[in-house]
């Protein structure tokens, strides 16, 4: 067993998650309470403000970032976000977007961003060792095929926290998942938030890219760390009327275990 | 105010020809080859590093490079020229060609000279302008723009090659690319020998020596500025650094980030025009410096994009540019760099949706040889088109009402209660294929979820609230 400090975690659950996909949040506290985390919930957070950042719109952006600061730094421990992109957004841009629009407050978005965790990233280290390695090396399980998955590294996870193996070895660690590989695996999916709506059919063809790169590889499972990528991408699946599955992290993370009392939803 | 032609339409006419797909593959193969130049060379990242400096302090002392630039080229017995806009480089060029028409004027490879729409200007004047490089070459003889800064036909196929220069120059069909260039070749030749001026493009200006440095893999752009008598060479203000040695270093950045070469075929460097003994060379070097719009840049949020060295990575590796192709962009410069720099460079309010063709990925950032952060520009652009000319106006209302509910948790709450509301229609499982108004470019091509009957705070101050 790795050394597993029990400390207390706020939890930032982000709006898409919290309004869409609550089932996200609930294998999130699952899989943090698992590796003896204390998770509290913030009831005033909203959101961090990365949709008006990317439209151009700063006033907008720091004044929804700042109200969620405040919430999050009358709270101690690290802050768990279940999503790159608004992990990187408070992270690398906070501070910046903070100290131009609103100097004075410069000091509480460094703060807030030096607290921050991605999910994946944060359950990588309170698994350590322990992170387990689920059954990759035969193609059964328990004499049923396994399940072609593939994780999507989405954007700003990758480029912007430097995160992917951290996701691909979580979702190896999950029995009867076979994890495999696609072509351009770490080109964008065309989601970019608004983009989505601005330029819909650009984004329809990035889009479209990736989802026959996925039925190419004979994908069953399509897993990732950010709601909001995977909604648009679960949204042009459903479209097709494919019948690849898809599933947050947490909520693969969650599957591997036996459910908790209460009902399960449906996962996503 | 009048937004002419957008992206997104040019983009969905794009998208409706079979061009998109030739982009996507060359692109993709790009981006392969340079990721196997950067792997080859250990020093990769820190001369990305160093390039980066040198481009960043010659802007920063541009003024000063510049006259240094100047005088050398004068020192070595060229002439300089200055040009403020398209208007007055074309009308400078047009009397060095010479009053006299129909002189044969050869051109190689240049960016700058799509800017100043050179070649349909000397045509208006009555001479004949043949391009030199392959790709230009075919452009020119399509009546077609160049799509990509350095692979101009990129939104062609070898076949639409063929059935061009059967079309065009009655050549027998092939679509064999080292035939075609053949063929090119030999047509281009008896131009070479016969030209009265030459006009190339500068990949860098050394202020050091007023040595002149174009890169081709052709050889052309060595034969149209030493062969004829005159030689003009158009560069845009930026395309400047301080010594040789610098040069060096972006040389070996450029190919590398270009086309996955560790050395362009020629790096050619011209200093000056030919000395007595010399055995080639053109009697008369001129260099005609351009700003049209690089000036205002410089003074703007976006000055970092004219670090640029143009070497087209951002728009390979671009999953907007790979999907549309360069003639979305609607001007010269295409891709990442071309949605910064264009509104800069010309009429903002015109080209003010450019910088949101992007889906803020970030991977042009992570391919800049010289490290510029291009989605950061992007976003800076964005800012001033709200404030200027807002390409999505109707977002406003959405943004005022964002605005109030994310930083006032209990109007957040009410507003989540109404979703909920509007997603009750929807049966357990099910999503939406038509949405209202302009959030229908979402179902345009996708569901959407309903919002959760029980979100995840409401769930949370049930179930674990007090605990």
């Amino acid at each position: 067993m790795s050394t597993r400090m029990s400390e207390t975690v706020q939890l930032f659950v982000t709006c898409v998650v919290d309004a869409i996909f609550p089932q996200v949040g609930r294998d999130v506290v699952e899989e943090l309470e698992r590796n003896g985390d204390r998770v509290e919930f913030p009831p005033d957070q909203t959101c961090c403000g990365q949709p008006a950042y990317n439209a151009g719109r700063p006033r907008e952006a720091v004044e929804v970032l700042i109200h969620n600061l405040e919430v999050l730094d009358r709270t101690e421990g690290p802050i768990v976000i279940p999503s790159g992109s608004c992990a990187d957004f408070i992270i690398h841009h906070g501070p910046r977007l903070v100290s131009s629009e609103a100097p004075g407050q410069a000091g509480l978005a460094k703060r807030a961003a030096g607290r921050v965790r991605e999910f994946t990233s944060h359950v990588v280290e309170k698994r350590g060792e322990d992170i387990g390695r689920g059954d990759q090396a035969t193609g059964q399980a328990g004499g049923v095929p396994k399940r072609r998955a593939f994780y999507h590294p989405s954007c700003h996870a990758l480029r912007g926290l430097g995160l992917r193996k951290e996701g691909e070895d979580l979702l190896e660690s999950v029995a009867g998942v076979e994890r495999v590989e696609i072509e351009d695996a770490e080109e964008c999916c065309g989601f970019g938030g608004l983009f989505a709506l601005e330029m819909p059919e650009v984004s329809t063809e990035i889009m479209n890219t990736k989802l026959d790169r996925l039925e190419e590889a004979g994908v069953e499972m399509l897993v990732g760390a950010d709601a909001s990528c995977l909604m648009h991408l679960e949204g042009g699946l459903r479209r097709r009327r494919s019948a690849i599955q898809v599933l947050h992290i947490a909520s693969a993370l969650a599957s591997d275990r036996p459910p908790p009392e209460g009902d399960r939803g449906s996962g996503r | 105010m009048s937004r002419p032609v957008t992206f997104r339409r040019r983009a969905r006419r794009e998208l409706s020809t079979p061009k998109p797909a030739a982009v996507g593959r060359a692109a993709r193969r790009f981006t392969g080859q340079r990721q196997w130049a950067v792997d080859d060379f250990v020093a990769m990242e820190a001369t990305r590093d160093r390039g980066r400096q040198i481009r960043l302090h010659t802007l920063a002392n541009l003024h000063h490079y510049l006259d240094r630039f100047a005088d050398s080229v004068e020192r070595a017995g060229g002439r300089v020229l200055w040009a403020a806009d398209a208007a007055e480089a074309n009308r400078m060029i047009g009397r060095l060609v010479g009053d006299d028409r129909n002189k044969l004027v050869i051109k190689s490879k240049s960016m700058v000279t799509e800017e100043l729409e050179l070649l349909p200007y000397l045509e208006g004047q009555g001479h004949t302008v043949v391009e030199t490089d392959l790709g230009e070459f075919i452009v020119q003889i399509a009546g077609d723009h160049p799509s990509h800064i350095i692979a101009p036909v990129m939104h062609l196929t070898r076949q639409d090659v063929g059935a061009l220069f059967q079309e065009q120059l009655g050549m027998p069909y092939t679509d064999d690319p080292s035939t075609l260039t053949q063929m090119a070749r030999r047509h281009l030749r008896r131009y070479f020998l016969t030209a009265d001026v030459g006009i190339s493009g500068v990949n860098m200006g050394i202020a050091e020596t007023g040595s002149i440095i174009t890169i081709t893999n052709e050889g052309n752009g060595w034969l149209t500025t030493a062969a004829p008598r005159m030689h003009i060479a158009v560069m845009g203000m930026e395309r400047l650094v301080p010594t040789f040695a610098d040069a060096a270093t972006i040389v070996e950045i450029l190919a590398r980030s270009a086309t996955g070469q560790r050395l362009s075929v020629y790096t050619n460097v011209v200093t000056g025009p030919r000395r007595t003994g010399d055995p080639d060379g053109p009697d008369e070097l001129v260099v005609v410096i351009v700003d049209n719009g690089r000036s205002r840049v410089l003074r703007s949020e976006a000055a970092e994009i004219l670090a640029c060295i143009r070497c087209g990575a951002c728009l390979n590796v671009c999953p907007v540019f790979r999907a549309v192709g360069g003639h979305a962009y609607g001007q010269v410069y295409a891709g990442p760099v071309g949605a910064v720099l264009a509104p800069g460079m010309a009429d903002f309010q015109e080209w003010a949706d450019l910088p949101y063709a992007s889906s803020l990925c970030g991977a042009c950032r992570e391919v800049c040889p010289v490290r510029i952060d291009i989605p950061k520009l992007l976003v800076d652009q964005r800012v001033r088109a709200t404030a200027e000319n807002d390409p999505f106006r109707w977002m406003g209302p959405g943004m005022a009402i964002y605005r109030q509910a994310g930083k006032r948790p209990t109007l957040w709450k009410t507003l989540l209660g109404a979703g909920r509301m509007a997603g009750r229609v929807k049966k357990e499982g099910e999503w939406f294929h038509r949405l209202p108004f302009h959030t229908k470019a979402w179902t345009h091509s996708r569901d959407f979820p309903p919002p959760a009957t029980q979100s995840f705070r409401q769930w949370w101050k049930e179930n674990r609230d007090g605990t």
